[in-house]
């Protein structure tokens, strides 16, 4: 058989050469499942460990504010009851849980301390409730009903990321608490809803994840992109006209090409030690300020907008040039009343593109300074440019480093919001190339 | 005057010269723009541009000129026996910034008058008190000199920015009245205009050089300041790192590269087979259907922030390798380590590789497959023996660009690798476990510079040497990279 070979049977050789390509296709299947496998693990971690953050228990009781306590002279001048610090308000949340869970028929357990009910409710709800009562002096004196944020091993356990089993093991939370936070579900003072103060409040400090929220670092994000649009647009689109349309080849022009194909590829650590070394310790501009990281983030951004935007200047074709400059139309008009135009979608494209990926840069903000803890809003622009921020990637990293495991959560949950603005900026540049994308 | 407010005159300057400039052209060609040389609104922007350009160019050079000035001034004026022990005289010069924006807010607060904070003598008055009422808290008690050089600081500083103004909208006038004069029908006022355009254009493509210039200039500074302090040869060949602000630090680079090149090197294992099988698979087997699905999804990998890959490093494969390897082998207990850093960085750069790669095997000629698969050959032998070896010098090229971006990934390992130096001290074992936490150099460079940082430390310093470092290491392999690319290109074309 083996000596005589027949077209309509299959030797050994074609049969191994035909199992070697089935291999072949099958690594190659393989590769591309583990690429889109490795997407979506990626994206349902994010995704099942930051959607808690979107949600928020929320605690309503009724807080009795005596008047003898928070205003001794009797008079509901906010300015005079100023003088009573949020230490002065914690006893009356305190109180009012207390009272709720006689109400509802509780029993204190044995070593339970009224101490331990109060933590249920957020360290920040004295601030809270502070905050409201200066603003409403009127209702010293009376009881109101006030909705507070609930503490965040309690949040967790609505969220069910904190049980009974876990509640022995941690010492900021213990059963006992938990059959009390059961009590009050039963009584209809808990409730869970969507968390807008996750997108609006400032960062909060380390015992208090429940608090912390992404609104300062979207504004320092906002403000560090519209430094970013205003710089490297212009320059990005001067200088890719000057290296497509007017510049000679001669060694300077090779120069500034081999300087802008290396800045793509260098490492964004090296752009942050930049910003340091220039922008904070040379020119003497505040650390932590949206214009430093906004100027940092140009140079980075700039490379990309250069390659975007010559590419859809090469695209015009010559022949436009050709009938502008026939018509009399001088190099300079043809350029920029004729090709600039017919270029501007592909040129808004890559700077969208651009933006996001500053949008999501980490590393060189953090050499500048935009790690430090900011609480307090910039204000409007141009001061607010100057002012301390934060930036949503940063904010990320921050929170990261922090020791509560609420955090992790809310990490998470800033990650959907950054992808969340990735996503919409993509697609509006995919939208505006097929709207606006010519084919000549 | 803030800033803004002598932009917007400049610029209110500029608009009026605008118009001002375009009515005398149209007035001389008696109203009739077909005998002008130039179309009317190039006389217009001559005037803005000869109104913005200088007095915008004398704006940002004196921004930048007059501090350095005030800073090498004021501090001349502080005598050596004012400088205590332990402190310097840049801690010395802050306390003058800081006395002097304290005295601006106390007078514009109304807490003090003009002529009092100028006048103010330590000897007399508190001065750390009157400024504590206003706001402004100071260290210490406020030494004689040391307000005298604030006040210095505040006067010329002031005057300094009342000279500023002067020139600048001095200079945007001249500049605007110039070119109005000069706007008569046959002005070449467009010549000008575009030749005024052109230099805008070049001086943006100088950008470039000057962001390169203004890296290599930074970190050569402040590495030469390190190495005035530390020696180059305990830097380069160093095998231990163990910096300590108290002084006496080992700061080898050695572990660091180590470190750094073993992630790269996990990651390159993962991110080249699959990239590479992705990306033949995608040009050389798959319908446009399947293509059209899995190139652009394989893509958002590549446009996903790094600090999402840190993310999922640090709370599902660190967790994960930590409990399913590490714990059962015994090889480790920390969720940072290696593998976790090397695998998400390998995910990373799967888009990397398949996208270079695509291009570059769709670049060999169709030609050589026809032949190939002419005198009988499968389609893999087609591609292992006559496709992949003709894109091989582009493979390569490829592959040396994903490295260089390996190696200059910070936020995977910075979430993923851990902070402690590998011990290549302590034998090879130790030194090749991948369960083991081990730094990176880009790690180093974020905690050297990030908090609290004394720029005289070399402590703080060796972030510099390190920075530069990664960016020749990353520019060599860049450069080869586009080298090998560029020769290989023209090969087919």
């Amino acid at each position: 058989m083996s000596n005589h070979t027949s077209l309509y049977t299959v030797s050994d050789n074609v049969r191994r050469r035909n199992a070697v390509e089935k291999r072949f296709r099958f690594y190659g299947l393989t590769a591309i499942a583990i690429g889109i496998v490795a997407l979506i693990v990626l994206l349902s971690s994010v995704l099942s460990n930051g959607s808690g953050a979107f949600q928020q228990t929320y605690v309503t009781l009724s807080v009795h504010l005596p008047a003898d306590k928070l205003d001794k002279q009797g008079n509901r001048d906010p300015e005079e009851m100023k003088s009573v610090s949020t230490f002065g308000y914690s006893p009356l949340i305190r109180d009012a849980v207390v009272a709720r869970a006689d109400e509802l028929g509780w029993v204190m357990p044995e070593g339970m301390k009224p101490k331990d009910m109060g933590a249920l409710i957020s360290k920040e709800a004295a601030a809270q409730l502070r905050n409201f009562v200066l603003a409403n002096p009127e209702v010293v004196g009376t009881t109101i009903e006030i909705e507070m944020l609930a503490n965040g091993r309690v949040d967790g356990y609505m969220k069910g990321r904190v049980d009974r089993e876990f509640a022995l093991l941690d010492s900021n939370i213990d059963v006992e608490q938990l059959d009390l936070v059961d009590l009050l579900i039963e009584g209809g003072n808990l409730e869970k809803r969507f968390n807008w103060a996750f997108l609006t409040s400032p960062d909060a400090s380390g015992q208090r994840p429940e608090a912390a929220g992404l609104g300062v670092a979207i504004l320092g994000s906002a403000y560090m992109m519209l430094v970013v649009l205003f710089l490297a647009l212009p320059i990005g689109v001067a200088a890719s006209i000057y290296l497509e349309e007017f510049a000679p080849t001669n060694k300077w022009t090779d120069l500034i090409e081999v300087n802008i194909s290396n800045l793509a590829a260098v490492p964004s650590i090296v752009f942050g030690i930049l910003g340091l070394a220039i922008f904070i310790n040379f020119a003497g501009l505040p650390q932590s300020a949206p214009i430093v990281g906004g100027l940092v983030l140009t140079l980075m951004t700039l490379p990309t907008i250069i390659i975007a935007t010559r590419a859809s200047l090469k695209s015009v074709p010559p022949s436009i040039r050709d009938a502008a400059l026939g018509v009399g139309a001088s190099k300079m008009q043809a350029v920029f009343h004729h090709v600039l135009p017919l270029a501007a979608p592909g040129i808004l494209t890559g700077t969208i593109i651009g933006l996001a990926q500053a949008l999501g840069e980490t590393a060189p903000l953090l050499l500048i300074g935009m790690v430090a803890f900011v609480k307090e809003y910039p204000s409007m622009p141009p001061e607010g440019f100057f002012d301390p921020a934060s930036a949503l990637p940063v904010q990320v990293f921050n929170w990261t480093q922090r020791a509560d495991a609420g955090f992790v959560e809310r990490a998470s949950g800033a990650i959907i919001v950054l992808l969340v603005f990735l996503i919409i900026m993509n697609a509006v540049a995919v939208l505006l190339r097929r709207r606006f994308e010519r084919r000549w | 005057m803030p800033l803004l407010w002598i932009l917007i005159l400049v610029l209110a300057i500029a608009t009026v010269g605008y118009f001002a400039a375009r009515t005398r052209a149209m007035a001389t060609a008696g109203g009739d723009s077909r005998i002008l040389h130039s179309l009317p609104n190039y006389y217009g922007m001559n005037a803005v541009l000869s109104a913005l350009v200088p007095s915008l160019a004398v704006l940002a050079l004196w921004l930048i000129v007059q501090p350095m000035y005030l800073q090498s001034h004021v501090a001349g004026m502080i005598p050596d026996h004012v400088i205590a022990e332990g402190s310097s005289r840049d801690l010395i010069m802050s306390d003058v910034r800081r006395i002097a924006s304290g005295l601006n807010i106390a007078v514009e607060q109304g807490a003090m008058s003009a002529n009092e904070a100028s006048g103010l003598r330590s000897e007399l008055t508190n001065v750390r008190e009157r400024l504590a009422e206003v706001g402004v808290a100071l260290g210490s008690d406020v030494q004689p000199e040391v307000l005298a050089a604030a006040q210095e600081y505040r006067s010329i500083a002031k005057s300094g920015s009342f000279f500023m103004l002067i020139v600048v909208l001095a200079l945007a006038v001249l500049g605007a009245v110039y070119a109005w004069k000069r706007s008569h029908k046959d002005f070449r006022a467009r010549n000008i205009v575009e030749k005024a355009v052109l230099g805008l254009l070049i001086a943006a493509a100088s950008i470039a050089i000057l962001t390169t210039l203004g890296i290599v200039m930074s970190m050569l500074m402040e590495t030469m300041n390190f190495f005035s302090q530390y020696e180059a040869t305990s830097f380069f060949f160093g095998i231990k790192w163990a910096p300590d602000f108290r002084g006496d630090s080992a700061l080898g680079i050695l572990p660091l590269l180590w470190g750094t090149l073993y992630i790269s090197l996990i990651a390159l294992l993962v991110a080249v087979p699959v990239g590479l099988f992705a990306a033949i698979y995608m040009s050389e087997y798959a319908g446009p259907k399947l293509r059209a699905v899995a190139k652009p999804l394989i893509e958002i990998l590549a446009g996903i922030p790094t600090i999402v890959y840190g993310l999922f490093a640090l709370l599902t494969v660190g967790p994960l390798l930590r409990d399913y390897f590490a714990k059962p082998t015994g090889l480790g207990e920390s969720a940072d380590s290696v593998l976790t850093a090397g695998l998400v960085m390998g995910i990373m750069l799967i888009p990397f590789v398949s996208s270079l790669s695509d291009d570059i095997i769709n670049a060999v000629p169709q030609s050589m497959r026809d032949g190939s698969l002419g005198l009988g050959a499968t389609k893999s032998e087609t591609i292992r023996q006559v496709i992949v070896p003709a894109a091989l010098p582009g493979i390569v090229g490829a592959v040396l660009l994903a490295t260089s971006r390996a190696i200059g990934e910070t936020m995977i390992v910075v979430m993923g690798a851990g902070a402690a130096a590998a011990q290549l001290d302590k034998g090879l074992a130790e030194a090749i476990n991948p369960l083991e936490a081990m730094t990176t150099v880009t790690t180093r460079i974020v905690s050297q510079l990030t908090g609290d940082t004394d720029f005289a430390a070399p402590e703080t310093l060796v972030a510099f040497a390190l920075g530069l470092t990664l960016f020749v290491i990353t520019l060599g392999l860049n450069v080869l990279a586009l080298y090998i690319v560029r020769k290989y290109r023209e090969q087919y074309e």
